[in-house]
């Protein structure tokens, strides 16, 4: 065994990368609650590519086959339906642990320097998600897959000059179409997810050679022990893989209560309206997206003006780029920092939440005004942000970690 | 402050109550889909009443069978009334397709016809269970009925006969909107008001079955699931402690 894994070694750096990646490399051991959820996006990354292998062998995307070739694989395939209610849980799962997961990276400023292309990658993650999310909708075929890529598409033509040239060149179509779920398909199936698992390469890469935050912002690596090794770190084999095992499973138990016993979720997860096959001719009452990208809409929405609603819309996902740089306070960790931040930061969610709600529903005036001082609330964070960060009154922040 | 608080609550709680059906209160439906003799009371009302102009073209009629209990042959002799292009009966393994065309439907009936198999799941047995239930006359509808749940729906009063007639007593509001507010049936038919009501509830049980044939499948799974997971909890939790021990 020994003599195979040096022949191995002497050609390919196996040894090397396991340990740099997990057996010796050294996370801080007060990892709490909010640090399963860099594991759990990983795991529910691999559901949905084994998943949609699964699924592709069986549907067929084409305008006229594909409401029908769900319903195949939710009956006549065997465990079809288990598949299916996997992958679409998993959509609404994967968007689930990343919000929580951003969260925690805004809570312990995990976006600072030296960490910024980590959240970097991360954004870029999160904007492909979104992608994939987006074109996958569109796969079913249903009522709502089509009017929501129909709504979603028809943004881009509130570009000046070239939006309907663009909106043209998206869909191939004049209207969504067959051409347009080829083509989301393929986006869907192959270029998305390659993109995707490069993206999430280069994240843990940037994190490797970081070295992990945590919930105290102390960077481990400036206390090291006579071996090189940071004191307060723990090997992340076998520590954080047993641990991250127990996370693991009751994410699972919690994943699998809504796939079995509440696939739909009440209409959030599979949208009712997508069991009425797509009908271009017939506009449903209601067109929402679904759950995860209704913040976004609320603030869309919210905008008197077309143009300027996309601009704010795409404004909300870019700004957060540049977090590293709004945020120019030292201290990292929401432990040691002001109480402005805390506030400024539990305004934040909540103008989160309260958009994600609207975004659901139709509008009334009385929602339109909610959902403004929601927008308003949403960039107001990193106004305040930027305004209080620099002087900000810190507490001390410890030499060690804490438990 | 507290035009803001009226403003939030205005948002929020409509949307609660008034999530479907057009605004109107639906009638409760009482489903069981594990009662078997239901979906079959279901689905023969069904294939008598609705396979005609409407298709289930994603169920199979065996699947059906394997699930609610009967044979090949019970199929063949109560639920199959459809024949392929030679003239033979529809064989059981067959989708349970119609020979309605969607340009003669829309020649018939002004639209297309949908397919029912996952009708249930767009608009919920409630809505199923009341709107076939709230046909009343109106002269000024060209198949002489109207509907309560589905206002000027093209669909005309197949199910008058078991039910009888009924007719409505109209509201128009300020705003010029009708409301049907009560219901009477003028001309009762072959069933009474509780014997229809049930037909009713079996039919929408048959057709949540339909809209889902494995519902009852994917909890018995999930449940083992659960029970499985609960016992990995144990043994990964006892794991980590083990190795955590030496972490101080």
């Amino acid at each position: 065994m020994e003599k195979l894994l040096n022949w191995v070694d002497d050609r390919f750096p196996l040894t090397t990368m396991w340990n740099d990646h997990m057996g010796q490399y050294y996370a801080p051991k007060n990892f709490n609650f909010w640090y399963f959820f860099g594991s759990l996006a990983l795991l529910v990354l691999v559901i949905q590519i084994v998943s949609g292998i699964f699924l592709t062998m069986h549907y067929k995307p084409d305008g006229a086959l594909a409401f029908a070739s769900v319903e195949y694989i939710m009956r006549d395939v065997p465990y079809g339906w288990l598949i299916r209610y996997m992958h679409s849980t998993g959509a609404s799962a994967f968007f689930v642990v990343v919000y929580l997961h951003m969260f925690r990276g805004l809570m312990y400023g995990s976006y600072k320097q030296p960490r910024e292309l980590i959240w970097l990658f991360g954004m870029f993650i999160y904007l492909a998600l979104m992608a994939e999310a987006f074109m996958g909708y569109l796969l079913p075929w249903g009522q709502m897959s089509y009017w929501g890529a129909q709504v979603i598409i028809s943004l881009f033509g509130a570009i000046p000059w070239i939006g309907d040239a663009l909106t043209l060149w998206i869909r191939g179509d004049y209207v969504i179409s067959d051409a347009t779920l080829n083509r989301f398909f393929a986006l869907h199936v192959i270029a998305l997810p390659l993109v995707l698992v490069g993206l999430v390469v280069a994240h843990i890469i940037a994190l490797h050679e970081v070295g992990s935050n945590n919930p105290d912002g102390v960077e481990i690596k400036k206390n090291k022990d006579e071996n090189g090794i940071p004191k307060d770190g723990i090997p992340f084999h076998p520590y954080y893989s047993v641990k991250d095992i127990v996370g693991v499973v009751v994410f699972l138990m919690f994943f699998v209560a809504v796939m079995f016993f509440a696939p739909e979720m009440g209409g959030y997860f599979i949208e009712h309206a997508n069991f009425v096959p797509a009908d271009p001719l017939k506009t449903p009452e209601h067109i929402a997206p679904v759950w995860y990208f209704t913040p976004f809409y609320a603030i869309l929405r919210a905008v008197p003006d077309k143009l300027m609603g996309v601009i704010a819309m795409f404004a909300s996902i870019a700004v957060l780029f540049v977090l590293p740089w709004i945020d120019r306070c030292k201290v990292k960790s929401i432990r040691y920092r002001a109480g402005i931040y805390k506030l400024n930061l539990a305004a934040f969610v909540i103008s989160f939440l309260v958009l994600g709600y609207l975004g659901m529903l139709p509008t009334t005036p009385g929602r339109t005004l909610v959902a403004q001082i929601g927008s308003i609330v949403y960039f107001g964070f990193f106004v305040v942000l930027w305004f209080t960060s620099k002087n900000e009154n810190t507490k001390p922040v410890p030499e060690r970690v804490t438990k | 402050m507290r035009k803001l608080i009226t403003a939030v609550l205005l948002a929020v709680a409509p949307s609660l109550v008034l999530a479907a059906g057009g605004g109107i209160k639906l009638d409760h439906a009482d489903i069981d889909v594990s009662n078997k003799e239901a979906i079959q009371r279901g689905a023969q009302t069904f294939v008598n009443y609705c396979l005609s102009c409407h298709s289930a073209a994603y169920m199979r009629y065996n699947r059906l069978g394997a699930d609610a209990g009967m044979t090949d042959q019970q199929l063949k002799d109560n639920l199959i009334f459809t024949r392929n292009k030679k003239g033979e009966q529809t064989k059981v393994g067959e989708l349970m397709k119609i020979a309605m065309n969607d340009d003669y439907a829309k020649e018939a009936f002004g639209t297309k016809i949908p397919d029912l198999t996952v009708i249930a799941r767009s608009r919920g047995a409630d809505w199923l269970y009341t709107y076939l239930r709230t046909f009343y006359v109106d002269t000024n509808r060209p198949t002489g009925h109207n509907n309560k749940a589905f206002a000027d729906v093209g669909m005309p009063n197949v199910l008058w006969e078991l039910q009888g007639t009924q007719e409505a007593e109209i509201r128009v509001d300020e705003n010029g909107t009708k409301h049907v507010d009560k219901l009477t049936i003028t001309k009762p038919g072959t069933h009474s008001v509780a014997e229809f009501d049930q037909l009713v509830n079996d039919l929408v049980t048959y057709m949540v079955y339909m809209g889902e044939p494995m519902q009852l499948e994917r909890k018995t799974i999930g449940l083992w699931t659960l029970v499985f997971l609960f016992i990995f909890f144990i043994v990964a939790y006892m794991l980590k402690k083990e190795y955590w021990k030496d972490v101080h």
